[in-house]
């Protein structure tokens, strides 16, 4: 049974009277537990709306429009309040883009700490100054950070050690699934090495399930099993990541892969994707891929494709996994 | 070297540039920042740093944060002194200016930033966002500037320019801001480009737009380049020399492919190695499956399922 699972997931913000932006539209997805799976896609395409839908952390204007997520067997997408809270503990835990703005800049990292572990504490189990301490330095080991940082405020640390703060803190209930939400996009290349490599350690250590959201297909690869490529607020791939660099994939897919090459090649040559994400304001029919898609045929303006399997994964494009139902209408439009 | 950014394919001394623009030549230069509080510590920003950017040249100065990139940039565009050295553009001294000094250097060394949602005025329209330095530097009348205004978001891909030119910065997308942003650079005819991480705020799927906007109007405008970053493979498309800073020193410098595929220095190596790149990505077997039980049972306190 997956951990995690989302049938018909749809999200909309709703900003203005009578408008409604669609970000995440008919998402079904699973994962397994234990998995590390990377979820990529350009800005605006809904991956940390999905992200944030998945924890149940959405608010307003952005709706749950429809959708079930179950967590562990249980139907989360309904709870509220209390109910939410207690799931919280030992479930799933969010960190946050930029360390920077996750942190309180007023209190010490000990006193973030305690508000989780106090926030979340069973019935009579009490949390005085030792325990948290204690706690703390614990958690601080294990993302490579000594001791005495509990006592510093945030301004004191450097981004990377705020991230790493970050991590710590969403470690502290022991959850079973952590989305991390693009946790090294503000760092630079050094340090994000370093961070992702103490992500990778924790995840295959203690074995929980990680989803890493990043714009950087890049990171997702070096760090995944498994990519989700998710654009206009459709997965358009899912695929194992170690067949990722053969091909054929998603038409996008494979123009994300053309954004990378290797700075020490004799002949660099980068791709780009021409044009611009779709306005998700616009129901509009067919593929949304299709204006900026090189291999678009007129079944593609019409239909929206279904993910249809292609070797070990799932993709959603008429051309590289087309399905017999759309060739048939298609052949009526056309 | 793709065809589209192909910049080693420059004709050696590009043309435009050669007639009267002098080269910016960075001098010895060291920056020490007082610590207050903690007695008398002094922190070396940039330390005994000296390079010369030829006319038409594009030299990139990577690094790791806190490598004393912008404190360099900041020191070149005349918004810092230097504690010692000198910078100075033909017979300009940049740390003798003052304001008027000051002004018209800058029309001939324009800074592009980082960050394009902060470096524009929400309450501005890209139009008047980009006449600005067309009135207040060249001198242009009204309907000079909006000509050229037009001209400029031609230049810079943003066309048609009448849909872009009545726009809000918060209705453009990040790639499009940041072409604001070069466009309004390039209002005022500067020899002299300052590119302080242009690319790293971007989407990856638009990084490689902007790398080519800034490589073309190098080949047609003989633009000379100062391309800060700490993406080598940017680094690599648009430069032909670079210089490595590690803790405020140059620590390697050369011509930018030879650098790249025979490092000499620990730390440009560290900075490779340190790129995520697809085609490498070993590791996704490395943690397959981590709920092996074996594994799990090793793993402390954790709680796996």
């Amino acid at each position: 049974m997956p951990i995690l699972s989302a049938q018909g997931v749809n999200v909309v913000y709703e900003p203005n009277r009578g408008q409604r932006i669609w970000s995440v539209r008919d998402v079904d997805l699973s994962f397994e537990a234990g998995e590390f799976v990377g979820l990529v896609g350009e800005s605006g395409c809904g991956k940390s709306t999905l992200g944030f839908a998945l924890t149940r952390m959405l608010r307003p204007p952005a709706r749950l429009e429809s959708g079930v997520i179950t967590f562990d067997g249980v139907d989360i997408s309904r709870l509220d309040g209390e109910a939410l809270r207690e799931q919280r503990r030992n479930g799933i835990a969010l960190v946050l883009q930029s360390g920077m703005n996750a942190l309180n800049p007023v209190r010490t990292i000990e006193h973030h700490f305690g508000d989780i572990l106090k926030a979340h504490a069973h019935a009579g189990e009490h949390h005085d100054r030792t325990t948290i301490r204690r706690r703390g330095a614990e958690l601080l080991a294990s993302v490579e950070l000594d001791e005495n940082v509990l006592g510093r405020y945030p301004h004191e640390l450097s981004g990377g050690m705020r991230q790493r703060i970050a991590i710590a803190l969403a470690l502290a209930l022991e959850p079973r699934v952590i989305i991390f939400d693009e946790p090294t996009t503000a760092l630079d290349v050094i340090v994000q090495a370093a961070i992702m490599k103490t992500i990778k350690g924790l995840q295959r250590v203690r074995g929980f399930t990680a989803i890493l959201i990043s714009h950087d297909l890049g990171v997702v690869l070096e760090a995944t099993d498994r990519v989700l490529v998710m654009y206009a607020g459709r997965i358009v791939e899912d695929v194992p990541a170690s067949d990722l660099l053969g091909g054929p994939h998603h038409p996008y897919t494979e123009a994300l892969l053309s954004c990378y090459a290797d700075p020490r090649a004799d002949e660099v040559k980068l791709g780009g994707i021409p044009g611009s994400p779709p306005d998700l304001s616009l129901d509009e029919p067919g593929c949304s891929f299709t204006p900026r898609c090189p291999l678009a045929e007129d079944v593609c303006r019409h239909i929206e494709p279904p993910l249809a399997p292609l070797g070990r994964g799932r993709v959603a494009c008429h051309v590289r996994a087309p399905t017999a139902a759309a060739e048939k209408e298609a052949s009526g439009v056309s | 070297m793709s065809a589209d950014i192909a910049t080693d394919a420059l004709p050696d001394g590009v043309p435009l540039a050669s007639t009267d623009v002098p080269p910016l030549v960075v001098d010895h230069v060291t920056q020490t920042y007082r610590i207050r509080g903690r007695g008398h510590r002094k922190m070396i920003a940039v330390d005994d740093v000296s390079f010369t950017i030829a006319p038409g040249a594009a030299v990139g100065l990577v690094g790791a944060s806190g490598s004393g990139k912008t404190t360099l940039a900041r020191m070149i565009t005349g918004s810092e002194q230097p504690t010692s050295g000198s910078i100075t553009f033909g017979d300009i001294a940049v740390q003798k200016l003052h304001a008027s000094g000051l002004r018209r250097y800058h029309q001939r060394v324009q800074m592009i930033f980082q960050d394009p949602y902060g470096a524009l005025n929400p309450l501005h329209t890209v139009e008047y966002t980009i006449a600005r330095p067309c009135r207040n530097f060249l001198g242009m009348s009204a309907q000079q500037a909006h000509d050229r205004v037009y001209e400029l978001l031609e230049i810079v891909g943003l066309t048609p320019p009448e849909q872009f030119a009545t726009k809000l910065p918060h209705q453009l997308s990040g790639g499009q801001r940041q072409r604001v942003v070069i466009a309004r650079a390039l209002a005022c005819e500067p020899d002299v480009l300052i590119a302080d991480e242009p690319v790293s705020m971007l989407d990856v799927s638009l990084r490689a737009g902007v790398l080519r906007l800034l490589a073309k109007l190098r080949a047609e405008r003989g633009l000379s380049l100062l391309y800060i970053t700490h993406d080598l493979l940017s680094a690599r498309v648009v430069t032909d020399d670079i210089i490595v800073l590690n803790k405020g020193r140059i620590v390697e410098q050369g011509a930018t492919k030879k650098v790249l595929q025979h490092p000499q220095d620990a730390y440009t190596v560290q900075l490779l190695d340190a790129i995520p790149t697809p085609h490498r990505a070993p590791s996704a077997t490395a943690t397959s499956k981590a709920t092996a039980p074996s594994r799990v049972s090793a793993a402390s306190k954790a709680t796996p399922a």
